[in-house]
This record gives C-alpha cells, structure tokens and sequence, in this order.
C-alpha cells in the first residue's frame, strides 16, 4: 500500500516534471476516443435504423383491377415458394383507407373524409406487405413479384436502407482507417513522453537500482504515468460526448418529429443506452493503451 | 564476507580490466583498495555490486552468488551492501533529509522506519542540524556524509565506497576516513578505493594495491591467503563461512 502511494506520488511528478508531452499525448489519446466515440455513435445509429426500417418496412405488393380471389392467393403462394419471407400480411382496401385517414387527417379523419364517404378512393387498393428476413434481397424480391402475372405495382423502401448501409460501411472503413493513425500517433507520443520521463529520471533510477530498489518499484511510477495520461486522455473526450450526444438527439428528435408521425420511432439510440459502452470502451482504450505502451517502454529503456 | 575465486573481467572493447583475482574480506573488515589509474579498482568495485558479471570465476558476496543469482534476487543481494561514490550521487531535487530517507523508501520501509532510522543516520554522520538543507546548499564533505548516510541507512553489512575522498580537501577527506572508521568499528564491514597515500599510511589498515588488473599486494595477505586457501577447499568449509557471517553480523 504504502508502495502504491509512493508509485502513484512518484508517477503524478513524472508527469507534472514534463507537461507539455504529457499534455500532446493526453490530447492524441483525447482525439482517438473522440473520434471512436463519434464513429461508433454513428453506425450505432445507422444500425438501429436499418434494423427499425427492416422490421417495419416492407415490400408493399398492389394487384391488378382484374385479379380475383384466387389470382391473389397464387401471388402469395409463388412469393412464398421462392423463400426468404418472414412475414406476409394482407390489407383489403377499407384497412388501407381506415390507416390512410389517421395518418394523414389526424384527429379529424372522420369529418374530412366526410367527402369520400361512399367512395373509398383506395379502391382496388388491397395489398400484401411483404417482410423478408434479410433487407439485402429486397430488391430482387421486388423484381421476381414484379414480373408475377396479376401484379399491378411492387413498392419498397430499399433506397433509404441501401444508401444507409453502404454509408454504414464507409463510415466503419474510415473509422478504421483514422483511428488506426491517431492510435499510432498516441503510441508513438506516450512512448516519447516516457522515454523523456526515464531520461529526466536517469540517474534517479540508476541510485534507486544500486541501492536495491525492485524493478517494480522503478519501473511504476512510469507506468503509473502511462496510466494517467490514457485514463485522461478517456475522461475528457467521454465527457464531450456526453454532452454532445445529449445535443445531438435532442435535435435530431425535433427534427424528425417535425416530418410526421413515425419518424420519431425511427430508432436512434438514446444516450443512456449507448453512453455505457463508450464510457467502458473508452477507458479501457485509453487504461490499456497507456498501460501497455509505458509498460513496454519502460522496459526497454531501463534493461541493465 | 567477500570471496573472489579467479575473477576475471574482459569488457566488451576487448580490454582485460581484472585478470585472474583471488581475494577474501571477512566480515568486519576495514580494507583499502589502491592503485594507478586503470588499474582496475573500479572494474572489481562494480564487480562487487553486480553492476558487472565477471568473465570467468565466481564472486561471493553475504552468502550470494553473484554468477547464479536470479535477476529478482539482485535488488535484495544490493539491500545487503552500501555504495559510495566519488560524486556523491546525491538527488539535487531533494533535501538532505529526503535524499536518506529515499533510500529507506524505494525498498518500502514503513514511515515509523524513516521517522526513527533516518534522524540516526544524520546523527551518526553529523547532519542533524542540516536535515533541511539541499544539496547544493552543503559542502562536498557534508555531501559525502549524506551519501554515507544513504548507504547506510538500510543497515548494510559491507559498505563498498568507490573515491569517497576523491573531491574533498585534507579536512574533509579525514573527516570522512574517521566516520567510516566508526561505521566499521560498528560492525559493518567497509572497503575503500583510494588513491591517496597519505591516508593508506596513516589509517593502518589492510592495503591491497592492484596493478594492470591483478593483485599485486596485500598487507592482510599473510591471513588472508590462508583463508581464502580454505575457501577454494573443502564443502565443510562453507559451514563455517556461513557461521562467521551470522557470528559477525550486527547492526549499527
Ligand atoms: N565500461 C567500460 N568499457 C570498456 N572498458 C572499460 C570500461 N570501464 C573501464 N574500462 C577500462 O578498464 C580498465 C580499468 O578501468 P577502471 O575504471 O576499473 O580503472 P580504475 O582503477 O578505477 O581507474 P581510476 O583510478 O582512474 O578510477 C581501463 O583500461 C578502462 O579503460
Ligand atoms: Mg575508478
């Protein structure tokens, strides 16, 4: 205990000693959870929206005037027989007309559908919605039904989902990319902050070695070090992100309940949901890069 | 005790600093280590504190075998031994006081440890009334006395001082032959290298002079020769080595 006290009081001057690297090196392992905070954040997001669009949208398939009955239930068989559905729901007309008149009308549907009283505009308007377990073969799907005879239109929300995805990917890819670099930098900055450390520290550890000190006891307060600066170098970037997370949703909920109903429920994760899991990646990242890199240099540096 | 067995040391530029060294120091001993320059003294000093491992022979110092002994044995081999160097080594960021106490912490004494042991140590090398002040601040003689008391405040059994004089004028340089003559009158065992004469003639203690690497006097030869004959002999001999260092220990 007594030993940890000295390690840690030993480490804290360590650092006070030289505070401009320390603070580059805060500062690197500041951006590099930042920007996976962010990155993460945002394919999150994307996830949980691709996720809320694939288990509520669907193909909507419409049928010709001409189809009766059976026509309509051999579409369903042939969509089934070629697989991949989860789900397959039939809405007649009136149901479409009856959603049709809330969605839009709101509290007064019935007076200003009033108008249309014997006339259901979406006549003809029975569909199947069509859910499939994976979103990447809607639109073969959609095609394949497309081309099936006593089907009149084939809509799918496929554009929005796709063009998510594929941002999905680049957003990983540069995330990956940016910060593999900042990581590098981080490494390269603790690395030199500790070696500066043991340099200033020389002759310390040299009397400290001839005098019987353990190779524990000079080698802590370096690491110790390390561990400062990763631990800081997590505190501050987690603390911005909660802020600005918090901001973040906020405005985007505003924006989205200003389109319309449903948007609201479109699936951004909220912030005490994901705010655990950078809080934990985080301070892991920035514990053990500190920890690990001060560790391995320190070795090296003091190796009789 | 120290016992070297053939000890030689060939540095990795080729240069052949101790050739073939047999020496024996028993426990209490007060011994002199001179010679010219480049004789070796320093060579056989850091030898002796393991800094260096030997080319060929074996070195036993306190019971430990400095050719086998476990990397994570050093620092306790290290805590049995004190060193003292011509430039005192001191920490110039921190006061007398805490350049001792420093000694005590890096090896995890407790606080009630430093409270008592550290205020003896200035005692014992007059500095008591200086604990506050900084290194800079001291003469070279009352910064060897704290580097005295640095070394001896984990109560080593040898103490192995390497020009403790070297820096200092003929007051100081007595002043520091005596207090070291305490500590050994004390029951540590002390080994200085020196180079100054006057001191070797006048401290009657045993001198050995080493010349390009070897041993080429030993005023306790006559003694030690026998012993350290014993020492290269028989296996019951290392009983009663072992018996001599517990016989002999003490502390200050
Ligand atoms: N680290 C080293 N690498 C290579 N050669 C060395 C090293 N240290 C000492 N030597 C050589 O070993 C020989 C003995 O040096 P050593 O320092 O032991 O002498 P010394 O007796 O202490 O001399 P001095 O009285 O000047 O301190 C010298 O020739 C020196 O040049
Ligand atoms: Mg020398």
């Amino acid at each position: 205990m007594r030993t940890f006290f000295y390690c840690i009081g030993q480490g804290l001057a360590n650092t006070r000693r030289n505070i401009l690297f320390s603070i580059a090196s805060v500062a690197t392992v500041s951006a590099c959870i930042f920007l996976f905070c962010m990155f993460f954040s945002i394919i999150a997001n994307v996830r949980s929206i691709v996720y809320t669009a694939e288990t509520t949208v669907g193909i909507t398939v419409f049928f010709d005037e001409s189809a009766d009955d059976a026509a309509k239930e051999s579409v369903k068989q042939a969509i089934m027989d070629r697989g991949g559905v989860k789900k397959i729901v039939y809405t007649s007309a009136e149901e479409a007309w009856e959603e049709f008149k809330t969605e839009y009308f709101g509290e007064d549907a019935e007076e200003l559908s009033e108008a249309y009283a014997d006339d259901n505009p979406l006549a003809d308007s029975d569909s199947y919605e069509i859910f499939l377990n994976d979103i990447e073969d809607q639109e073969a799907m959609a095609e394949y039904i497309a081309g099936l005879p006593g089907v009149r239109q084939v809509n799918y929300a496929n554009t929005v989902v796709s063009v998510l995805k594929s941002l999905n990917k680049v957003v990983s890819i540069l995330s990956i990319v940016i910060i593999g670099v900042l990581v590098a930098v981080s490494v390269f900055l603790i690395s030199n902050t500790i070696s500066v450390a043991a340099a200033f520290r020389k002759r310390e550890n040299e009397i400290m070695r001839l005098i019987g000190a353990t190779d524990f006891m000079i080698r802590a307060p370096f690491v110790v070090e390390g561990l400062l600066i990763g631990l800081l170098g997590a505190l501050i970037p987690l603390a911005a992100v909660y802020y600005i997370y918090g901001r973040v949703m906020e405005y985007f909920t505003a924006w989205l309940s200003g389109l319309g109903t449903g948007f609201e429920l479109m699936g951004l994760v909220p912030l005490d949901i994901i705010f655990p899991y950078l809080a934990g990646c985080g301070l892991l990242f920035g514990a053990g890069i500190g920890f690990i890199v001060s560790f391995f240099t320190i070795r090296k540096h003091l190796r009789v | 005790m120290i016992i070297l067995e053939n000890v030689s040391k060939t540095y990795q530029t080729g240069v052949r600093a101790v050739k073939d060294l047999n020496l024996m120091v028993e426990d209490g001993e007060f011994v002199f280590i001179t010679g010219k320059s480049g004789s070796g003294k320093s060579t056989l000093f850091r030898l002796l504190t393991r800094e260096l491992k030997p080319t060929e022979g074996s070195i036993m110092v306190n019971d430990f075998d400095l050719d086998s002994i476990r990397r994570r044995q050093i620092p306790r081999f290290r805590r049995s031994i004190g060193v003292v160097f011509q430039d005192f080594r001191l920490l110039n960021d921190r006061n007398v006081y805490e350049n001792v106490a420093f000694a005590q912490r890096v090896i995890g004494a407790s606080p009630n440890e430093i409270k008592s042991n550290v205020p003896r140590m200035l005692q014992l090398t007059g500095l008591s009334h200086k604990y506050k002040n900084m290194p800079y601040e001291l003469s070279g003689g009352e910064q060897q006395r704290v580097a005295i008391a640095r070394a001896l405040v984990n109560q080593p059994r040898i103490i192995l001082a390497d020009e403790p004089t070297g820096n200092l004028d003929e007051t100081n340089t007595m002043e520091i032959m005596k207090l070291l003559e305490d500590i050994n009158r004390m029951g540590t065992t002390v080994i200085v290298i020196t180079h100054s004469m006057s001191m070797l003639e006048s401290m009657k203690k045993r001198v050995i002079s080493m010349e390009k690497g070897r041993i080429v006097s030993d005023t306790g030869s006559e003694r030690k020769n026998k012993g350290a004959g014993a020492a290269a002999g028989t296996e019951s001999t290392s009983g009663s080595r072992a018996g001599v260092i517990r016989r002999r220990r003490r502390s200050i």
